[in-house]
């Protein structure tokens, strides 16, 4: 009896939010993305949203494992383009609404001079951070942008990995790393603690796709909330964090 | 597909969770000996708070730990930017954070075990020693610390298992570099992160292995120890 009531107040919030709607996106839309729920929640009374952040190739493992999600947002097309191939995703309703540009951060305190990827080399330079290749999106155009330069097998001793972007950034703006390489968008949240070295290129152009879960119970709903990202309303916020159009 | 497998799999990180565990647990089994005595045997004042801050990795979550670590050893922190401007060193991202992050974890379980078989040593036998004109010290090493061995070997096991699993406050610490950092339980965290269920899934039932291969021998070793 007792197993059956906790059993049921486990289940009653699930059935108490019928209209919520669970959306996983990428970590560095965190802030902008908390800004936009209310407006969107204003649109659709009775809706709910409940965010998910983390490392978009966490974010679509976790889909895959079959995670009640109804709308993912990835920062890069490579993730998106994963889940289009296993079906987790409803391919026609998968909509660009966001861009990016890559750049190289360092700590506002006593960091070394950066001015060129090639200054990563000096010995100054002890630690870098990057996103982890295989599941963050930021880690593969900073791969992408080093083997550009040729420069990444032979940083590697150098590189640590970080679980996302945002972790990234807190390893940079604590000076244990001497340099990393996140969205200007996250750089400019923290613009005290870090200084932006220069803007990355040479890897292929940030932008962000979102779509329908294809397991999603909330389909209309989650398609409002694809439809919602490229209105003006939801752009003003992107913008304003300093995100461009896709 | 199996053999495929196991010619890529890599040993480094199983390596580095021993290597991260025998010196965490020795770090703990020396503060937790010396600690478990002063809390067992002394009327140091402020002893049942000082025994409740040195119990705290028991209960606080890992990420605490990993947090404080960060702040107290940090580039930013006194220490850690003394380390670093005049010997060129830091823990963070270096495997000896998680060697310490480990030991934070670890030293809770040697410290109680230490203090309570301290407790049960019969005083008796400890003062016989010294009409025999054997001095503190030689007391110590000759009749507490024996009669107390086998507690404070128990808690060490425990502890050396608790060192080997250790993940949330090593990961804040060390990070996960591969070949320099990632123990084994970062490398099952990452190989999830990434889809590699199948690396995960063998490194899990490697560890496991590992680990159930020590907890038969520390087993039959407490069995056959006179206590």
């Amino acid at each position: 009896m007792k197993r059956l009531l906790l059993a049921l107040s486990l289940a009653l919030p699930l059935l108490a939010s019928a209209q919520q709607l669970t959306v996983s996106a990428a970590a560095s839309l965190t802030d902008a993305f908390k800004e936009l729920a209310p407006k969107f929640e204003a649109t659709k009374p009775g809706a709910t949203l409940r965010f998910n952040f983390a490392a978009s190739g966490v974010l679509l493992q976790q889909i895959a494992q079959g995670a009640p999600v109804d709308v993912f947002a990835s920062a890069d097309q490579e993730t998106m383009n994963r889940g289009a191939e296993q079906k987790l995703i409803a391919a026609d309703t998968r909509r660009d609404f966001a861009a990016n540009s890559l750049v190289l951060i360092t700590p506002v305190q006593g960091s070394p001079a950066i001015a060129a990827l090639a200054d990563l080399g000096k010995p100054d330079v002890k630690r870098i951070a990057v996103g982890k290749v295989a599941s963050v999106p930021v880690g593969r155009y900073t791969q992408q942008a080093l083997e550009g330069a040729q420069l990444w097998a032979g940083l590697q001793p150098k590189l640590v990995f970080a679980d996302n972007v945002r972790q990234v950034l807190d390893y940079v703006s604590r000076g244990e790393a001497e340099a990393g390489f996140v969205y200007r968008t996250d750089a400019e949240l923290l613009k005290d603690k870090v200084r932006i070295a220069m803007t990355v290129g040479n890897h292929a152009p940030v932008t962000y796709p979102a779509a329908v879960v294809a397991d999603s119970r909330q389909a209309a709903l989650a398609r409002d909330f694809v439809a919602f990202l490229g209105g003006a309303e939801a752009q003003a916020v992107l913008a304003k964090y300093g995100f461009g159009k896709p | 597909m199996t053999a495929d497998l196991w010619s890529q799999f890599d040993a480094a990180p199983l390596a580095l969770t021993l290597r991260v565990a025998v010196f965490a647990t020795a770090l703990a089994l020396v503060l937790g000996v010396a600690l478990g005595w002063v809390f067992a045997r002394t009327r140091l004042p402020g002893r049942g708070v000082l025994e409740a801050v040195c119990m705290l990795p028991l209960v606080l979550p890992p990420t605490v730990l990993g947090y404080g670590v960060l702040v107290l050893m940090g580039r930013r922190s006194a220490l850690g930017g003394w380390l670093r401007e005049h010997f060129d060193y830091t823990v963070i991202f270096n495997w000896h954070g998680a060697v310490i992050a480990s030991a934070l974890v670890a030293l809770p379980l040697v410290l109680k075990g230490a203090s309570s078989a301290f407790a049960q040593v019969d005083r008796h036998l400890e003062a016989a020693s010294r009409t025999l004109r054997q001095s503190r010290w030689s007391t110590f090493v000759r009749v507490t610390l024996p009669l107390a061995w086998p507690g404070i070997l128990a808690g060490t096991l425990l502890a050396f298992a608790r060192a080997m699993g250790e993940f949330g406050a090593s990961l804040m610490v060390a990070g996960s570099i591969p070949g320099q950092t990632q123990t084994a339980s970062m490398a099952i965290y990452d190989a999830v992160q990434a889809g590699r269920d199948d690396l995960a899934l063998m490194l899990a039932l490697v560890i496991s292995a590992v680990s159930v291969a020590i907890l038969v021998l520390s087993n039959r070793y407490l069995q056959r120890s006179p206590s």
